[in-house]
Order: C-alpha cells, then sequence, then structure tokens
C-alpha cells in the first residue's frame, strides 16, 4: 500500500541525539563529514568514524535501521571499491592481464570504502534523530545571513514544510481516488505499459484538481490568518541552546583537537 | 440459489497484518443481507463501517473469513475480483472527487465501458442512471468541473449505478449536502430502490435518514456487527445504542418521552409525519373545543 512510504526516515525516540539543537545537527554532520574527507591516515579515519558511532549509540537507535540506511549505497561502494583495488601503483600481489592488484590498491580500496559508509551513517543519524520540520527550521535559521542578499529564505522554508506536510495528505488522497476508480472498474494491475499509464488518468485528474482545490483553501487560510511572508514573523517553538548542547560543542571541539594530533602524528595511508 | 445476495461468515480484517502496527478494523462479522433489502448502517466513527463495505465489494481483501456474494466466495477466483466490483457498485464519501472525464456522459460511461459494453450500450445506461438521480439531460453534455456542488455529487453516484449493480453500497451519500438536497437524493434512492429491486446498504450517521429508508439496520460496535435487526427493533433499543455513541432519531425520542407520560403512541415511531397522524387525533380529543391543527399539537 502507498500508506507503507515514510518520507524522511525520522524515527521518534526520547535520546540525547533527539534532544540536541536541530542547528547543532546540521552543522555537526557537516563537521563530521569534512573529517572523514580530510582524514588522511587509518588512525584519523577510525577516530572520525568513533565519533558518529558515538552519536549513533547515543541516538537509541536499533543498529539494524543504520546498516538498512547503508543498502541503496552498497552499490556504489562495491564499484568504487572494485575501481581502487585495480587502480593501485607498486608492487603487484597477483596480476591478470593488465589487472593488478597492489598493496596500496587494497589499503586504498578499505580507505574509501569505509570513508563512504561513515558518511552515509552520519548523514543518517541527523535524519534519524530529526524530524522533517525540525530540519527545515534549522534550515531556516541557519541560511537566514542569505536574506541579507535577498534569498528569500524564509519562503523556501515554507514551501518545504508546506510540501512535506502535504505528502502524507496527497498520499491518502491518492489512495481513496484509486479506490473509488477501482470500484467502478478501473484496471491498474495489468496490461502493458502504455495501458498502464492511460489506466492512471482516471487518478491522476481527480488527484491534481484536488491537489489545486486543497492549495487555494491553505492560501486563503493562511491569508486570513493575516500570513504575510518572513517578516517579523516569531516562532512558537524558538529554536534554543540549551546545557546538553554546550556539552556537545564540547565534544566537537575536543574531537577536533584528537582529529588534528591523529593526522599530523602518522603518516598519510593513500597518495593522493 | 440461496435467498441471501450477501452473506459474510467469520469476516475478519486487520490493517498492516503481521507488523507490530497491527490492527483490527473489522471483526468476526457473520451477517446475511436478503435481495432486495434496504440495509442501514450505522456506527460510531472508527466502528468499521467503511472496511466492512470495502470487503463487500472486494476492494479489501479479508484477513479471516469469507464475503459470499449469491452464495459463492467472491475470493475464489482472485482474477475475476473485477467482476464482483461491477455486481456490488460502491459509491465513496463525497464521491464527486472521482469525475475526470471530459463530459458528464463519459465520466457515467466509464464504468459500463469497463464491464466491457459498447458505446451505444454504455450511453443508454449512463443516460438511464442520470434519470435515477434527477440529473438534467442538458448537463450531460457539460464538464463535470462545471456542475455545481449537488449535481457532481448526483453525477458521481449515477456513476456507480450506471453498471447496474445488484447490491448498491452509498457511503454517507447525504453528507455535506443541504437539507433540500438531501430529501431529494434520499427519495431518489429509495425510489432506485422500488423501481430496480435491488438491494441497497446505506451508510449513514443520520438516524433520521436511515430511520425514514432502512428495512433492517446493521450495527458496527468496536469492530464487530452489533445488531441486524428491523429499523424499528434496533431503535427501541435506545439505551444500548446511546452507549455505542449513536442515538435514536430524534423523532422517536421525543415520542418514547411522551409515551413515558402516558400518551399512548407507538415507541418505535421513526418519522414525523407518522407522529403526526397518531399525536393529532390524541391531543384533538384531549383538548376539545378548540380548533386543533397542527400548530396546536
Amino acid at each position: 500500500m502507498l500508506s507503507d512510504i515514510t518520507l524522511g526516515q525520522f524515527f521518534p525516540r526520547k535520546s540525547l541525539m533527539h534532544r540536541a539543537d536541530p542547528r547543532l545537527k546540521i552543522c555537526l554532520t557537516v563537521f563530521s563529514i569534512v573529517l572523514i574527507f580530510v582524514a588522511g591516515n587509518f588512525w584519523a579515519l577510525a577516530f572520525s568514524a568513533l565519533y558518529i558511532g558515538l552519536g549513533m549509540v547515543l541516538s537509541k537507535i536499533p543498529l539494524k535501521m543504520y546498516l538498512k540506511s547503508l543498502k541503496p549505497i552498497l552499490f556504489l561502494v562495491a564499484f568504487t571499491a572494485v575501481l581502487n583495488v585495480f587502480y593501485g601503483t607498486g608492487e603487484p600481489l597477483w596480476q591478470w592481464g593488465f589487472l593488478k592488484v597492489t598493496r596500496n590498491g587494497l589499503l586504498n580500496c578499505a580507505f574509501v570504502s569505509i570513508r563512504i559508509i561513515v558518511l552515509i551513517l552520519a548523514s543518517s543519524v541527523l535524519t534519524f534523530t530529526t524530524s522533517p520540520t525540525q530540519l527545515t527550521d534549522a534550515l531556516e535559521r541557519l541560511l537566514r545571513p542569505l536574506s541579507k542578499l535577498r534569498v528569500p529564505v524564509h519562503e523556501f522554508a515554507m514551501i518545504m514544510t508546506i510540501a512535506l506536510r502535504f505528502v502524507p495528505l496527497l498520499l491518502e488522497e491518492t489512495e481513496k481516488i484509486m479506490s473509488a476508480q477501482k470500484a467502478r472498474g478501473a484496471d491498474m494491475e495489468s496490461g502493458g505499459l502504455i495501458q498502464r499509464i492511460k489506466a492512471l488518468i482516471p487518478v491522476l485528474i481527480p488527484l491534481f484538481v484536488s491537489a489545486f482545490r486543497r492549495a487555494y483553501d491553505l492560501a486563503t487560510a493562511m491569508e486570513s490568518r493575516c500570513y504575510h511572508g518572513g517578516e517579523g514573523r516569531t516562532k512558537m517553538k524558538v529554536l534554543r541552546f540549551c546545557s546538553h548542547d554546550y556539552l556537545i560543542i564540547g565534544s566537537a571541539v575536543l574531537a577536533l583537537g584528537v582529529f588534528i594530533a591523529l593526522n599530523l602524528i602518522f603518516p598519510p595511508a593513500i597518495a593522493g | 440459489m440461496s435467498e441471501w445476495i450477501l452473506e459474510t461468515k467469520n469476516l475478519t480484517y486487520q490493517y498492516s497484518a503481521g507488523t507490530p502496527f497491527e490492527k483490527t478494523a473489522v471483526e468476526d462479522v457473520s451477517i446475511r443481507i436478503g435481495k432486495g433489502e434496504f440495509i442501514g448502517v450505522i456506527g460510531h466513527t472508527g466502528s468499521g463501517k467503511s472496511t466492512l463495505i470495502q470487503l463487500l465489494n472486494g476492494l479489501l481483501r479479508p484477513t479471516r473469513g469469507q464475503v459470499l456474494l449469491n452464495g459463492r466466495d467472491i475470493w475464489q477466483e482472485p482474477k475475476k475480483i473485477r467482476a464482483v466490483r461491477f455486481q456490488v457498485g460502491m459509491v465513496f464519501q463525497y464521491p464527486e472527487y472521482q469525475l475526470f472525464e471530459e463530459t458528464v456522459l463519459k465520466d457515467l460511461m466509464f464504468g459500463p465501458k469497463n464491464m466491457g459494453l459498447s458505446d451505444e450500450e454504455a450511453a443508454a445506461r449512463a443516460r438511464e442512471a442520470a434519470a435515477f438521480t434527477g440529473l438534467r439531460p442538458e448537463l450531460l453534455e457539460k464538464s463535470p468541473f462545471e456542475l455545481s456542488g449537488g449535481e457532481k455529487r448526483r453525477a458521481a453516484i449515477a456513476g456507480v449505478i450506471a453498471m447496474d449493480p445488484e447490491v448498491l453500497i452509498l457511503d454517507e451519500p447525504t453528507a455535506g449536502l443541504d437539507p433540500r438536497g438531501r430529501d431529494v437524493l434520499l427519495a431518489q434512492i429509495t425510489q432506485y430502490h422500488k423501481k430496480r429491486g435491488n438491494t441497497v446498504l446505506l451508510v449513514s450517521h443520520s438516524m433520521e435518514d436511515i430511520g425514514r429508508t432502512a428495512g433492517r439496520l446493521l450495527v458496527m460496535d468496536h469492530s464487530r456487527a452489533a445488531m441486524l435487526a428491523p429499523t424499528k427493533e434496533v431503535f427501541a433499543k435506545g439505551e444500548e445504542l446511546e452507549k455505542m455513541g449513536l442515538r435514536v432519531p430524534q423523532i422517536t425520542k421525543i415520542v418514547q418521552e411522551l409515551r413515558a407520560l402516558g400518551c399512548p403512541v407507538d415507541p418505535s415511531t421513526l418519522t414525523v409525519d407518522d407522529a403526526l397522524k397518531q399525536l393529532i387525533p390524541y391531543f384533538k380529543q384531549k383538548l376539545p373545543g378548540k380548533e386543533a391543527g397542527p400548530h396546536a399539537v
């Protein structure tokens, strides 16, 4: 059924990561991604993975969910891994025609694979612990400086919020209309491609009509409550840093220190 | 051939069966509906009415139990389920949102053409159905989106009637219509029932509408079929209904109170007209000398 599709992968829980300020979480995710890319050797990479692992543990979301989030990129990981294995330089360990595997290639392969996996895990921590509304809210706040450059930040955030809000509604509506047309004998399960596309017309037209109707209704409702854009608008839930947020900032600073030290002490693992 | 057109046996339906979000919407419902009956379906919001009717025409597949149409399990051959939907016509709530064709006539022909009828036959059926729901012939060539709200509703209902189903299920067909529109539409449905002799299931929250039209009532409560009995019998159990978040028609309540005060009226009176027929002679006799008309009651 259509209702099984979940948009965003927010898992409501009560954990430190859920309570943390969404702005901080976005910054932290960007910070972790930078760490992963700057890491020059295995020690530094392992440390940044550890730091993200800490976030995963604190989120109180089962490991299974995180592993699931890796599924769609497994192909990408495998693809880059294979490429890297064969593009190493140095003494070949194994050779077949023009294909050769070197120690350097194997290391590269491991390094790049870990990098991609940790990258996805880092963004999963963010999307698993932050609701879509919180995310847009935080993005709006973080991007506010851009409004000085006349970028309509508030409007973009509002559009995002409304779009997200309407996804479940439209799904429900689609299901209703599909049932109604099926009750009149519409056949949506059989036939070739063209026939199936044709079978969608009785669903799509009423859906568009109702989407426009909803949009008009929403616009009227917003206007009658004097909505006039972002200027001078206050929030019901004001984002405010709490003690645990400062704790997280502290941990990030500490992690940065350790990371730089590790990066400097140990020699780079891969060339280039 | 059995005299029961629709029958359910231990019908159960669970949403998201087998997952942690499992929710039973219909539980162990065994009912029998006879040919040509007019059944009213009532129940509190969330009592399972909507799920039940979708099971009856094969839009949902039961988790357990059976739905028998003319004595045959409708899921015996899942590939032929579309044929069941032509025999058990279903008008959803706010059906006007299903209109999509260029003209009303084409939209009414959608169902019949899906049945495999020729254009001429489908058009003939569409015109007939339009007449049943009181849709003026000149509207048939218009775009469905030009019609008024009430006309759209009629067009959508006609779209299902055009398939000439043996059983017609209507889910709150009068919701959101003005009082006059309600009365007219209900009268047309009743007329359709009389003329065609088809079986009709009417889901409604209006006890007045149900009291006026249905021969038997199916009461749904907490996913189960709490009662299936003649309308008067069901409405005689006012207290039980109130416990289920339902009530009897207002006129029935008044009549029952009057009876408690010693007025000899039938406690299962369902319509204002019936009540007047009994009460006017009574009060005339009670208040001699005065010219008693309905205004004096």
